[in-house]
């Protein structure tokens, strides 16, 4: 079971939105849980407690769902599309407490735990054995501070001799800045796979030996294989760690039109769980014909990650392994005599860009992702400003993306920003 | 003896901080007495002979605004007005002028007879009268007591001066005064937190002996800008020309050469001085790839041959500056009028100050100006305002009232010194203000104007003005909200031929007004009538412009005002706060600040202190405002 929590004034809006209607207040009722088209993605048990009575004191919103992160993982990002944000570690008793729900008694307690939070989000930033994460965000910022100084110098000192800001000059500043940050973004985004673990969704038509393979990696019969198309009617979850890397492994429905309604509602899961994806794992036959196989790419989202798994190999006869030179990369490999999955194992991890526990990049958390998106928006908006002729815009769209970036590794001063101006330029009459 | 009259406020000092702060007092209606040591040097210009500039020029709107002296001042005695930035956005371009010196003192001290409730005193002040913990009034140097529930202290560069030149120093003010020794002394005995700061000038030359033919001409902007809301160009008098000339290759090694004896790097003078005005000799040691710096050659005024050759503020000994003023273009067979010097004096860490400007360490005590650490007419005037509107409101048992940072730059300077301190001269810079879109010159009265009136600071010439202003300009932002401007057959003709394209969407017209290509008249043009002010259409196009900028601000400042609106009380023991670490402890207990924001605002206070902060506070028990949403 997984439970998320939606403290705020925007709680009842949220349930609206999530649960069809606002609960009564206080009393457990069962629910589905609504994407924004008003699919199920959840259902479970809602409670609504409207604020002052409630834990935080502010209009509180419960979901009881049946849980898996990868559910939970949904319904999370549905309650942030509606505007939520993540709770800051300790937010909820931190506000319990601002909000004077917790007694004076508790006070100590409270102090220690919002100290250990944000002792927690600091390892969390720092979490990776060399710092990673922070000196690269670090360099960033530096960067990201020089081109700040040289506008806001030249806002700041129209008349002395410095180098004049040239839109050019400045938007191809921005664009490297941009493009720095887009790597570290696919770092952090790989660095978070590591954290929070890879979601590896499997693909395919009807018994190609999805259930099969989701049996293997798991080690135990969590789906109901049968040799019937479309036994697995429902999305099933595995959690798995290939040596130290967690795995959530959802299996699909086969891809297939029905007119089964169960099965089609199954269908639809299905493609929402491959537009969301990690990595997607696309299994056919070893014997599929080209054509075929190139339909069910193209069928699938154009950004999606994809590995093609050729199953049942031991029936053509082929060598299990990796395919050289495929575009996606593909895969031979028999679910039955299990040839080919040492090489799955080994694929499936070097797609996270994972080296063994000790050897991890750097770890980075959702909200250190967050903050890098708001960054290269900010910096987005700011190569689209025109320095020359207004540079106060493009220096609030700089400031902004370094208050985001500020948030990982914090903030830069102005008292920071007028010394690199001064270290910078000769600035004086 | 005892003066017989007593008075509400006391202001020590007449230049720029002293003549706002008796100035704000007295239109409060407190009764004021404004003590000089020289009634003649009332509003003395003693650097620069300019008002104004990026981020000060904001400020001398803001006093304005205020109802305040200083940009009325400068258009009595502006000789060249240019607008800076002016080729930029709005929010950054500013106001400055060249002030003929004498025309300055002369608008000055006339304001200061004609206001009502205030009267002037030429004495020195040796000491201030101290009884039951609070500041009662001031003794002058023939022992005369006046007194006052609350003093202003403005006494600027006197305060423990020491001038260098080479390598000889003596006790001195401005060049030219004495120092107020026996004061500083006083202050000195005091639990103040005292410390030194270090500032130039550059030898002053005689104008008859440059050749201007070899140097650049800079003329004023025509039209003329005005600095006050209420001013007029034909207020201005006759309107020069500043020069542009440049250092050599030659003037840098003939001051690398006399470095030896510079005050600066013999280790005399040990205050820092201001990094944006850094001496000639800095600018060439920090800077050894530049072959010239720029001099600025700025007449004093209209009837003197002197002039101020802003960039070679300097320390050197006389000879070296001699030396190095003919070496430089125009200037070969120049005339030094008063030698170049460094000066260091004391000034009082504004870390101990409250926002009011009221000092934490002696009730009814008010510290404007240079002796809080900053440097500049606009930034003493700035602070002189307010500590002789809160000066006065004190006397009458009412609560301070001080700008926020959202809402003017002398929030924002006011916030800066009483949060972080200072360790150079501060100076306003735009950059300083995180809500620089909203603090504009253009908006200043709209911003402050009518807690100006509410405060009792703006009279009702100005209130009227800024009423006629104001309600056009309303007028027109809800016509233009209200007005649709829609796609359609028979309008599309029309529209491509105003703005080149025909609208797809129904937009409202100040919508239109947004997109960058669009002004007011293709707006007007499309929904037929027009605004005949000119202010109040730039005003119109402004607000358009930074729309979306300044509504993704306001969530920013809404945000923090939380935290701003939560108090620190005064007597908060750091000590027992559990948790915070002993750096953040002893920022803390140095700064004290007055809100939570405050706090947050201190380099090296984490997120996690202030949370520590806030938990502490309630357990205290004080009120705290409702928390945002997640």
């Amino acid at each position: 079971m997984g439970i998320v929590r939606v403290s705020g004034p925007a709680a009842p809006r949220i349930a609206q939105a999530v649960l069809g209607g606002l609960p009564r207040p206080r009393l457990a009722v069962h629910r589905r849980f609504l994407d924004a088209s008003g699919d199920a993605l959840d259902d479970g048990v809602a409670l609504y407690f409207p604020g002052p009575r409630s834990y935080t004191g502010e209009d509180v919103l419960e979901l009881q769902g049946h849980g898996g992160p990868v559910v939970l993982d949904a319904l999370l990002e549905r309650c942030l599309a509606l505007g939520a944000r993540l709770a800051r570690p300790g937010e909820f008793t931190q506000r319990a407490f601002l909000n004077g729900r917790l007694d004076l008694a508790q006070a100590e307690a409270v102090a220690d735990l919002v100290a250990s939070g944000s002792r927690e989000a600091a390892r969390a930033a720092l979490r990776s054995l060399d710092g990673a994460l922070s000196r690269r965000v670090g360099a960033l910022t530096e960067a990201l501070t020089d081109l700040r100084a040289l506008v806001e110098a030249a806002i700041d000192f129209p008349d002395e001799e410095l180098e004049l800001l040239d839109d050019d000059r400045v938007a191809a500043r921005i664009g490297e800045l941009l493009e720095r940050i887009g790597e570290l973004k696919q770092q952090a985004r790989r660095g978070r796979l590591v954290q929070e673990g890879m979601r590896v969704v499997l693909a395919g038509p009807p018994n190609v030996g999805k259930s099969s393979l989701l049996n293997h990696l798991a080690g135990h019969d969590a789906a109901i294989v049968t040799a019937v198309p479309g036994t697995t009617r429902d999305v099933l979850r595995e959690h798995i760690q290939l040596d130290g890397l967690p795995l959530h492994l959802v299996d699909t429905a086969g891809l297939r039109q029905s007119p089964d309604a169960v099965e089609a509602e199954g269908v639809r899961r299905a493609r929402r769980e491959i537009e969301t994806a990690d990595r997607v794992l696309l299994m056919v036959e070893d014997h599929t014909a080209a054509a075929v196989l190139e339909g069910l790419l193209r069928a699938l989202p154009e950004h999606a990650r994809v590995t093609v798994l050729r199953n049942k190999v031991d029936l053509g006869g082929g060598a299990a392994g990796p395919v050289s030179g495929s575009d996606p990369p593909a895969l031979r490999l028999s679910v039955l005599t299990g040839a080919g999955l040492t090489e799955l194992r080994e694929h499936l991890k070097q797609c996270a860009g994972y080296q063994g526990p000790a050897r991890s990049g750097f770890s980075a958390r959702r909200r250190h992702l967050e903050a890098l998106e708001r960054a290269c928006a900010a910096l987005g908006a700011s190569a689209r400003s025109p320095a020359g002729r207004e540079p106060e815009l493009l220096a609030e769209d700089l400031r902004q993306a370094q208050l985001a970036l500020g948030e990982i590794t914090g903030a830069v001063t102005t008292e920071d920003l007028l010394g690199r101006i001064f270290s910078s330029f000769c600035i004086g009459k | 003896m005892n003066y017989p009259a007593s008075y509400d406020v006391i202001v020590v000092g007449g230049g720029h901080a002293g003549a706002e702060a008796a100035l704000a007092s007295a239109r409060t209606g407190a009764a004021t007495l404004l003590l000089t040591d020289s009634l003649e040097t009332l509003g003395q210009m003693s650097c620069n002979p300019a008002i104004g500039g990026i981020g000060k020029g904001h400020l001398v709107r803001e006093i304005d605004a205020l109802g305040g002296l200083m940009a009325r001042a400068a258009d009595q005695a502006g000789i060249q007005f240019r607008r800076l930035n002016a080729s930029k956005g709005p929010a950054v371009r500013a106001t400055r002028c060249q002030a003929d010196r004498a025309l300055y003192r002369r608008a000055v001290r006339g304001a200061l007879e004609a206001q009502p409730g205030l009267s002037l005193f030429q004495q020195p002040v040796d000491d201030l009268v101290v009884g039951g913990g609070t500041v009662r009034g001031v003794v002058t140097r023939m022992g005369l007591r006046f007194h006052a529930p609350a003093v202003v202290l403005t006494v600027g560069t006197f305060l423990g001066g020491r001038i260098h030149v080479g390598r000889s120093s003596h006790a001195g003010g401005r060049a030219g005064d004495a120092p107020a020794n026996a004061l500083a002394r006083r202050l000195r005995e005091l639990p103040f937190h005292v410390d030194r700061l270090k500032t130039g000038t550059p030898p002053r030359l005689d104008g008859r002996s440059i050749d201007y033919s070899r140097l650049a001409v800079q003329p004023g902007d025509d039209p003329h800008p005005v600095f006050s809301f209420l001013g007029d160009p034909s207020s201005h008098p006759r309107q020069v020309c500043c020069h542009i000339t440049h250092t050599n290759e030659h003037t840098h090694e003939i001051i690398r050469e006399g470095l030896g004896d510079s005050p600066m790097f013999t280790g005399a003078i040990e205050g820092s001085g201001p990094r944006y005005c850094p001496s000639v000799e800095d600018k060439v040691v920090r800077f050894p790839d530049r072959a010239s710096h720029q001099v600025f050659v700025e007449p004093e005024g209209l009837d003197v041959h002197e002039v101020y050759p802003n960039g070679i503020s300097t320390s050197l000994p006389f000879e070296v500056q001699h030396r190095l003023v003919r070496s430089i273009r125009g200037l070969e067979a120049a005339h030094i009028t008063r030698p170049g010097y460094a000066i260091e004096y004391d000034f009082l860490d504004p870390r101990d100050l409250e926002l009011s400007l009221a000092s934490r360490i002696l009730a009814g005590l008010y510290l404007a100006g240079q002796i809080n650490g900053t440097t500049g007419y606009e930034e003493a005037a700035a602070q002189g305002l307010i500590a002789g509107l809160n000066a006065a409101r004190h006397s009458r048992g009412e609560a301070p009232w001080t700008p926020r940072r959202d809402q003017a730059y002398i929030g924002v300077l006011i916030d800066d010194l009483t949060t972080r301190g200072t360790r150079e001269p501060y100076r306003m810079f735009t950059s300083r203000a995180e809500y620089r879109l909203q603090l504009r010159e253009d908006n200043a009265d709209l911003r402050l104007t009518p807690e100006g009136r509410r405060l009792g600071l703006v009279d009702d010439v100005r209130w009227a003005e800024f009423e006629a202003r104001r309600s056009a300009l309303e007028r027109e932002r809800s016509r233009l909200r209200a007005s649709m401007i829609r796609p359609g057959r028979q309008r599309r003709r029309r529209q491509i031929e105003v703005l080149g394209h025909a609208l797809e969407n129904e937009v409202t017209a100040f919508d239109l007004l947004r997109r960058p290509e669009v002004g007011y008249a293709e707006v007007a043009a499309l929904i037929g009538g027009g605004m005949e002010r000119a202010d109040v259409v730039e005003q119109l196009e402004i607000e358009a412009r930074y729309a979306g900028y300044v509504e993704r601000q306001q969530r920013e400042i809404e945000l923090s005002r939380r935290h701003e609106q939560t108090e620190l009380p005064a007597d908060l023991d750091y000590d027992a706060v559990p948790g915070l670490s002993n750096e953040v402890r002893e920022k803390l207990v140095q700064a004290r600040p007055a809100t939570v924001a405050q706090a947050a605002r201190i380099p090296g206070v984490t997120p996690a202190a202030v949370s520590l902060l806030l938990v502490h506070l309630k357990r205290r028990g004080a009120g705290l405002p409702r928390t945002a949403s997640s």
